[in-house]
C-alpha cells in the first residue's frame, strides 16, 4: 500500500496507523511532525510548488519501496497556515521486519525535508516574518542514506 | 516560450510567481537565464544577483544550475527546500 497526500488538512494519526497495522505485516514505524511554539511565532507558512511536490514525494516513497521490504507506506505533508501545536508532517511504514519499518521511516522523513519542494515562512505575533534557512545538518542527514 | 515560475523569498521579491520568456537556445544554462534575468535589477537582482542561494527544478525535476535548458518547458527558480 502506497498513500501520498498532499493537503491543507489535519490528519488522523490514530486512523492512519491502524490502516497500516491492519495490512498485517506485524511491524509499523511512524513519524509526526509538529508545529514548535515559542519565540513568539504565531503561525507557520508552508508554500509549495504544486505541479512537483506530489511527484516528488511519490518518487521517495518508490525509492524507500526499493530499499526495503515494506508493505505499507503513508506519507502526508500539510500546507497553508499552520498555528503552534499543529501537526505538519506524518510518515508511517509497516513491514514485516522492524528494522525495515524503523529506517525507512527515517529515511523518509530526512528525504523529505531535502526533495519535497515546500518553503516553511514564519509569522510572528508581532507582524514580522522570516522564512526558514535550510540547515545543512539535515543535507548531511538526507545524504547519509546514499552510503 | 519557456515559463519561468518562482517561490518562497525568490517569488515575492520579483514580486510575482511567474513569468513566460522567449525560448532560450537549448544549450543555454539555468545559471545564464538567471543571470539574464538579475540583470533586469531591482527585485530580480536581489533575488537571482547571489546564485549560491539558489537551486532550480526544470520540468519538476531538481536540476543543478550549470546544466542547460534543453527542451524543458518548464523552470522553476527557489530557494533550498525547508519542509518535513
Amino acid at each position: 500500500m502506497k498513500r501520498v497526500l498532499v493537503q491543507t488538512e489535519d490528519f488522523d494519526v490514530a486512523g492512519e496507523l491502524a490502516t497500516l497495522e491492519a495490512l498485517g505485516g506485524g511491524g509499523v514505524a511512524s513519524f509526526t511532525g509538529v508545529v514548535r511554539g515559542g519565540n513568539g511565532l504565531a503561525a507557520l507558512e508552508l508554500e509549495q510548488y504544486p505541479a512537483m511536490t506530489r511527484l516528488q514525494m511519490e518518487r521517495i516513497v518508490m525509492d524507500a519501496g526499493e530499499r526495503w521490504p515494506l508493505i505499507g507506506m503513508t506519507v502526508i505533508h500539510r500546507h497553508g497556515y499552520l498555528t503552534p501545536g499543529a501537526r505538519i508532517v506524518f510518515v508511517g511504514t509497516a513491514s514485516r521486519h522492524r528494522t525495515a519499518a524503523l529506517e525507512s521511516c527515517a529515511f523518509l522523513i530526512d528525504w523529505l525535508k531535502v526533495h519535497a519542494p515546500f518553503w516553511k515562512k514564519e509569522h510572528f505575533a508581532d507582524g514580522n516574518t522570516q522564512w526558514v534557512a535550510s540547515r545543512s545538518e539535515d543535507d548531511a542527514r538526507a545524504h547519509g542514506w546514499n552510503g | 516560450m519557456l515559463s519561468i515560475v518562482y517561490f518562497a523569498w525568490v517569488r515575492e521579491m520579483i514580486g510575482r510567481d511567474g513569468e513566460a520568456l522567449p525560448r532560450p537556445a537549448p544549450e543555454t544554462t539555468i545559471a545564464d537565464v538567471i543571470s539574464a534575468l538579475a540583470a533586469r535589477g531591482d527585485g530580480y537582482a536581489a533575488a537571482l544577483g547571489d546564485q549560491q542561494r539558489l537551486r532550480a527544478a526544470l520540468d519538476q525535476h531538481f536540476t543543478p544550475l550549470d546544466h542547460a535548458i534543453g527542451d524543458a518547458q518548464e523552470l522553476a527558480l527557489f530557494p533550498p527546500v525547508t519542509g518535513g
